[in-house]
């Protein structure tokens, strides 16, 4: 390592660190602790689906119990799609609470001692992708290929590259703020642990709420609200 | 010409900490918009949850520059591209 950087360089950890590899046609693929965050946080997820629809196959007319979590979460959820994309954007419920749901629980996973998947740019340029192409098909559903290119074109036809290089940077910082933000969540939490460690006690939970819940959930509703600004936008005024 | 691999080492720490003043655009930007949220509540206290809503969404927003900044700073820290 080099040795002016910190001078307890190797207890500073917050680097995705690779587990074993192997080789995949020529090339060689690490399976990282980021995968192992990402299978846990998914099993976590499966387990919790199976409970709730067990819990809603058996439901009552009047709820109690589990099935009043789970309703809560499905109907504050999708009150916030109908809420900022009106009734046009009923389609995108599903879309929009499974990456609500994925992004908050992964960001919380810091809380457990995970790494959270979020802080890997692998796992926020696939999310900011999904939501491009998303709203590349909807552009092209709802206003045709005719309004695509007319918006494309939008004051003059020689705007035309800056239209586009606008398009192509909406995955960008999209990814990058979830990205930079839960990463630089982790690196304090990782210098904190690391360089402080002797007075480390109770006192980093104060951290903790801010870090991981309160930041976690704040950008998890920037991406989705985002999202959804961007998929409304694209459906035009039709 | 050829440098010691420790001056390029020091020279990207340099450059890291300037990277980081790029923060001081998003702390003022949201002082500002925090500032204008509580006097938008003194003055409709009933909104107040719309108010705190839009705010933090602009102040996560506005937060990005900030974080490109951030981003720079680690790359030249923990990546070392130019020491290769």
């Amino acid at each position: 390592m080099n040795p002016i950087l910190l001078a307890a360089d190797d207890e500073v950890d917050f680097m995705i660190h690779g587990i074993f590899s192997y080789d995949f046609f020529g090339q060689k693929v690490w399976i990282t602790t980021t995968h192992v965050s990402t299978l846990i946080v998914l099993i976590t997820l499966m387990i919790f689906m199976f409970v709730a629809g067990r819990a809603m196959k058996k439901g009552k007319e009047v709820p109690e119990g589990f099935q009043n979590v789970v309703e809560l979460i499905v109907e504050k959820l999708d009150g916030m799609v109908e809420s900022t994309m009106g009734s046009k954007g009923r389609n995108f419920r599903n879309y929009i609470g499974t990456i609500f749901i994925f992004i908050i629980f992964s960001n919380i996973s810091g809380l457990l001692g995970l790494r959270p998947p979020t802080a890997d740019y692998g796992t926020t340029l696939p999310l900011g992708l999904i939501t491009f192409t998303l709203i590349f098909i909807t552009k092209i559903r709802y206003q045709k290929v005719t309004g695509f290119l007319r918006g494309l074109c939008d004051p003059w036809p020689f705007w035309a590259p800056i239209n586009i290089i606008g398009d192509v940077a909406v995955p960008i910082s999209l990814s990058l703020r979830l990205f930079a933000n839960i990463l630089s969540g982790t690196v304090m939490m990782a210098l904190i642990y690391g360089l402080l460690s002797r007075i480390a006690y109770v006192w980093p939970a104060a951290l903790h709420v801010y870090f991981d819940l309160f930041s976690g959930a704040i950008q998890t509703y920037v991406f989705c609200m985002l999202t959804m600004t961007y998929i409304a936008d694209a459906m035009g005024d039709s | 010409m050829e440098f010691n691999t420790n001056f390029i080492l020091g020279c990207s720490a340099i450059g890291a900490g300037l990277a980081v003043i790029a923060g001081i655009g998003p702390g003022v930007g949201q002082g500002i918009a925090a500032g204008h949220a509580a006097a938008a509540v003194g003055r409709n206290p009933g909104a107040k949850g719309d108010i705190t809503g839009t705010m933090l969404l602009g102040q996560a927003v506005a937060e990005t520059t900030g974080l490109y900044g951030l981003l720079i700073a680690m790359i030249l820290i923990f990546v070392k591209p130019l020491a290769k």
